[in-house]
Order: structure tokens, then C-alpha cells, then sequence
């Protein structure tokens, strides 16, 4: 290896290569950064145009012609579908998460499942959605077809290895000290769990779900072939449900430039909505005690 | 019985798993025995319509336009780790790397939006002049399409630079101090400290974390859909228009719904996407957790909890 011959005095060839590689890798980032500041740009110059009182308090309207309406439905549903996918996905996560932890820290088994949650975190929503639509979708489960709470299914699966991996992360911050003291005066071990462990880790718990949420919260490809899109705003989660990003998704493609105005202001929404979460969970985790 | 509880929850991740497997090599049987599983693999040739479904060109797609993100994405989320875990004042850390984060926070379907109606119209003069002037290399020249790989893999570049950029961060982070400073002590200068002591020890981790943004980049569906013009056919430059695996699947299941077959060649394709992500995360995983488990003490990968 390179590192045992001696390096050359310090030449001024060596100096100018450090000087150009660490300017290099300061460049890079900034290369890094562009994207962000002209996606960001773009959103605020085309979106905010789209942004009216109608434009949240009215449905699509599905005219070939004329008035298109607002994104009332798609902004509802998205967060509709988010909540029951966040109940599905969160009790879960958090129980396996707890698993590997409290329990799994050793043993094939628990190495098997921490591989695979972690394998999972990679599987392509698109893939989420489509094992969804062949099971839940086609088979025709709770009497219709495509239904806003399929949505959430597809929504929970794509969350919960995201959500099991931060909560182990987090269960792991809880120090042994606190676990063995609770243990040494005699409480059972899931009292531990639920009264000591549990409530330490709260907060970096929160912080991760919270993320998982704002991941699915964007996620297009999941609600294309289980929730689809309809027009009107509904509550009732057996329904086919509306979605800012498959509402985003398909007035992109259409040629009518009121749809397309609406799309950028749609995403402009969304992208309100994912920062918000992100940021309620980043002011979550500050509270916690643990680092 | 509470161990017990959990225990399930956990093997419930596991029968998942194995039961999206069987439940797509079942749907799928219908178009590959229609088809036949090599055939289906590697004809050019994708024409539903005619009940002809050879996927191959939406393999090369997929694989094209994967690494262009690559070839553009890696250098630059290394280097960013790097900048950040080596250089950067440390005041500026945190701000870089919640920046840096903040583009995993930016939906696929709005990257889509904002390829279609802002990069593809800006980005076509400079592409056709870099056509026009450099089409002696292979796979340049000709007239450049509007939607075309090599605006998918630009994006998906972007889309996949915070997950590699942050797990390499994580390697780089093991690297133990020592070695940092003895190079320092016998008077490398920062560059040749990082080259010489920093890159070849997470050498294995950034490669695992590389194959990371590979799995994302073939699995993204949403913002390639929009941007790669969805024409089933083999590109012959980087400028042309073509079609991924996952794209072909969020364009044609509305029109499959009726038709076995090609509903089955969707859900093939579906089977192939998600056994390629699955052996490429699992190879990646356990090089990005046998470079951070080498470092001083085990530490916690917060694999996906970002991006």
C-alpha cells in the first residue's frame, strides 16, 4: 500500500494537489446543493400562482373544458390515507423494532429479520403497490375494487421497514443501566419495556415514524393501482381516494395548461406538507434526552 | 406471552416477504408460459397489442439509465461526505448535511414535474450541442429527443445522491481518528490524508452504499415515467427516448386490468424489479455493515430513516 513508502517533501506539487482536490470536493457539494435551490425556486415561482381560497376548498371538476377546480379531494385523501397507513405502520414497527432490541439482540432469528427490514427499506414502492393490487385490489376485498384504505395498506408496508429500523436505532440509545435497574427491583420484563423503555425512547420513536410519514406522504407509485384517482372528496376509506401525487401525477400528463398550473401548485402543497412533518419531527427528537 | 407478541410481529416481516414472492410468480405465470421466462427476459420486442412481450428493451432502460445516475450521482454524494466529514468548518456541518437531506424530502412525482416542464426544455440546446460536437464517442450524437435516458438518469442522480451521500457519511465516520491523524502527523496534507488513510478503509462501505443508490435508482418509478419518453424500444445514444421496467408498469396496468397475459408480462416485470433490488440491497447491506462494524465499536445504521 501507498502508505508505506515515504511521502515526497512538501513540494509545491503537493500543495496545489491539496489545494485542487479540496476545492473540488467543496465544488461537488455546491453541484450537490443546485438541484435543490432550482426545485425550490421553480415551486415557489409556478406554484404559488396556483395558490387561491378556491384552489383548496374545491374539488376537481373532471371538465374537458373550462373551470378545473382545486385540490380540496386530493389534499384530503393524501392526508387521509397517511393517518391510517401511520396506524398500520407505527404499532407494528415499533413492536418489531422492540423485538430486536429487547429480545434479539443475539440469535439467528432476529439477525434474519434485522436483514431483511433492512433489505426491505430498498424493495421499490412501485413493487409495494403492485402486490397490493394483485392481492387486495383484484381479489376484491371489502366488496370493491380499487378503495382509499388499500391505499394506506400499500402507503404502511412501504413505511414499515423505515419505521422498525429507526425504532431499533433509537431502542438502542436506551442505556442497559436504566433496563437492569427496573429489572433488579423485580418488575417483569414487558413492565420494563412499556414504563421504562418505551418512554425514554419516545421522542426519537416519534421522530423517525414521523419521517416514515413524510417518505409516504409523497409516494406516488403505491396509490396509482390501489387508491386511483376519483374527483370528488370522500371520507369514507372503502371509496377509490384521491391523492395529491397521483392527482400531480395525472394532470402532468394531460395537455391543458390549467392542469398543469394546478399541478405545480399541487406539488408546491405537498412539498409544503412533507417539510412540515419533517420539521415536527426534527422539533420531536430535540426534546429527547438521549443522543 | 409479550415476547411471544413481538416475536410474531417480527416473523410477520419475514412471511411478507416471502408471500409478495409466491404471490407475484403466481400472477405472473400466465405471460411467462405464455411468453417463456428466457424469452420474456430477452426479446426486444414489447408490443402488447400483439400479445408479444419481450422485455428486454426495458431492461436495458432500466440498466441505462441507472448508470448514468451512477456515473453522475456517486462521485458527487462522496464527495459531498467527504466534504462534510472532512472539510467543511464545523459550523457549517449540520446546515450542509440537513441540506443535503432536504432533496430525499422532495417527492419522485415532483422531480417528474419539474424535469418535464423545466430541465427537458432548458437542457435540450446543451444536450444537442453536446451531441452535435462530441458524437465521435460511442453512444453520442443524432438528434436529441425531448424525454430521453439520459435526462432520467440526470434525475434520478439527484434522487439518489442524499441516500449515498448519507450512508457514506456513516462509513467515513468510522474511520478511526488515529489513522487520520498519524497520516497527518507524518505530514500528509488533508488531500492525501483523506486518499490515503480515509478512502481505502470505507472503500467497502461507499461501494455498498453506491449499490444502495443503484437499487433505489432501477426501483424509481414515477419521475422516470415522466421524463423518459416511454417508447419501447432500444435507444442508440444516450439522447434518444426509451422505457424501464417500472415505468411500463405504472403506464399499461390500467390497460392490463382486463387482459391476463399482459397484466401476467406486468407483474413479470414487477417479479424481476423486485428480485434485482432485493439481491442488490442485499449485497449492499452487508458490505455497508461489515465496513461500519470493522470501525471502533458497532454502530447503528440508520439505513432509510431519511430518504
Amino acid at each position: 500500500m501507498s502508505a508505506t513508502t515515504a511521502l515526497a517533501p512538501l513540494t509545491g506539487r503537493r500543495r496545489t494537489t491539496d489545494k485542487v482536490m479540496r476545492g473540488v470536493l467543496a465544488v461537488a457539494t455546491l453541484i450537490a446543493l443546485i438541484p435543490l435551490v432550482l426545485v425550490i425556486y421553480y415551486l415557489l415561482k409556478k406554484g404559488l400562482g396556483a395558490w387561491s381560497w378556491d384552489f383548496f376548498t374545491t374539488d376537481p371538476t373532471g371538465n374537458f373544458l373550462g373551470d378545473q377546480g382545486g385540490v380540496k379531494s386530493a389534499l384530503l385523501g393524501t392526508i387521509e390515507m397517511v393517518l391510517l397507513a401511520s396506524l398500520i405502520a407505527i404499532p407494528i414497527g415499533w413492536g418489531v423494532g422492540l423485538y430486536l432490541v429487547e429480545f434479539g439482540r443475539k440469535g439467528r432469528f432476529a439477525a434474519t429479520v434485522r436483514y431483511f427490514v433492512d433489505v426491505m427499506t430498498g424493495v421499490p414502492s412501485i413493487v409495494f403497490g403492485l402486490f397490493v393490487y394483485v392481492t387486495l385490489v383484484l381479489g376484491g376485498w371489502g366488496g370493491s375494487s380499487f378503495a382509499g384504505w388499500k391505499g394506506s395498506v400499500a402507503l404502511a408496508l412501504l413505511m414499515l421497514p423505515v419505521v422498525t429500523r429507526s425504532a431499533e436505532v433509537v431502542l438502542l440509545l436506551v442505556p442497559d443501566g436504566l433496563r437492569e435497574a427496573a429489572l433488579a427491583l423485580g418488575t417483569p420484563r414487558w413492565r420494563v419495556t412499556m414504563k421504562v423503555v418505551l418512554p425514554t425512547a419516545l421522542p426519537g420513536l416519534i421522530t423517525g415514524s414521523l419521517l416514515a410519514v413524510a417518505r409516504a406522504a409523497g409516494e406516488t407509485a403505491p396509490l396509482l393501482f390501489t387508491a386511483t384517482i376519483v374527483n370528488g372528496t370522500t371520507f369514507n376509506l372503502g371509496d377509490r381516494m384521491n391523492s395529491l401525487p397521483v392527482q400531480i401525477f395525472t394532470d402532468v400528463g394531460s395537455p391543458n395548461d390549467q392542469l398543469v398550473q394546478r399541478a405545480w401548485g399541487a406539488a408546491l402543497a405537498l412539498v409544503c406538507l412533507i417539510l412540515l412533518t419533517t420539521l415536527v419531527a426534527r422539533l420531536a427528537s430535540r426534546r429527547s434526552r438521549l443522543s | 406471552l409479550f415476547r411471544a407478541t413481538l416475536m410474531t410481529l417480527a416473523a410477520l416481516i419475514l412471511a411478507l416477504i416471502a408471500f409478495f414472492f409466491v404471490y407475484l410468480i403466481n400472477k405472473a405465470q400466465p405471460a411467462l408460459s405464455h411468453q417463456g421466462f428466457f424469452s420474456f427476459l430477452f426479446t426486444n420486442d414489447w408490443n402488447p397489442s400483439k400479445e408479444v412481450f419481450g422485455a428486454w428493451p426495458l431492461v436495458v432502460g432500466t440498466l441505462i439509465t441507472a448508470a448514468i445516475a451512477l456515473v453522475i450521482g456517486v462521485p458527487i454524494a462522496v464527495a459531498t461526505a467527504l466534504f462534510i466529514t472532512e472539510l467543511a468548518p464545523r459550523r457549517v456541518r449540520q446546515p450542509l448535511v440537513v441540506l443535503v437531506e432536504l432533496l430525499a424530502a422532495v417527492p419522485s412525482v415532483v422531480y417528474g414535474l419539474w424535469g418535464i416542464f423545466v430541465l427537458i426544455p432548458k437542457l435540450k440546446p446543451a444536450s444537442q450541442w453536446f451531441a452535435d460536437t462530441f458524437d465521435f464517442l460511442p453512444f453520442v450524437g443524432g438528434n436529441v429527443a425531448g424525454p430521453n435516458y439520459f435526462i432520467a438518469g440526470l434525475i434520478l442522480a439527484i434522487m439518489i445522491l442524499p441516500i449515498v451521500s448519507a450512508i457514506s457519511r456513516e462509513v467515513i465516520s468510522t474511520v478511526p481518528p488515529d489513522l487520520k491523524e498519524a497520516s497527518l502527523a507524518l505530514g500528509a496534507t488533508r488531500w492525501e490524508m483523506i486518499r490515503m488513510a480515509v478512502l481505502p478503509y470505507s472503500r467497502a462501505g461507499i461501494t455498498g452504499a453506491a449499490m444502495l443508490g443503484l437499487g433505489r435508482a432501477i426501483g424509481e418509478t414515477i419521475a422516470v415515467t415522466l421524463v423518459i419518453g416511454n417508447s419501447p424500444t432500444i435507444g442508440k445514444q444516450i439522447f434518444d427516448q426509451g422505457y424501464t421496467l417500472a415505468a411500463v408498469i405504472a403506464n399499461e396496468f390500467g390497460e392490463a386490468a382486463n387482459d391476463k397475459v399482459h397484466a401476467g408480462a406486468l407483474f413479470a416485470a414487477g417479479l424481476v424489479l423486485f428480485v434485482l433490488t432485493l439481491l442488490i440491497n442485499a449485497a449492499a447491506r452487508g458490505l455497508v455493515r461489515r465496513a461500519e462494524n470493522k470501525g471502533t465499536k458497532v454502530k447503528a445504521v440508520p439505513g432509510g430513516t431519511v430518504a
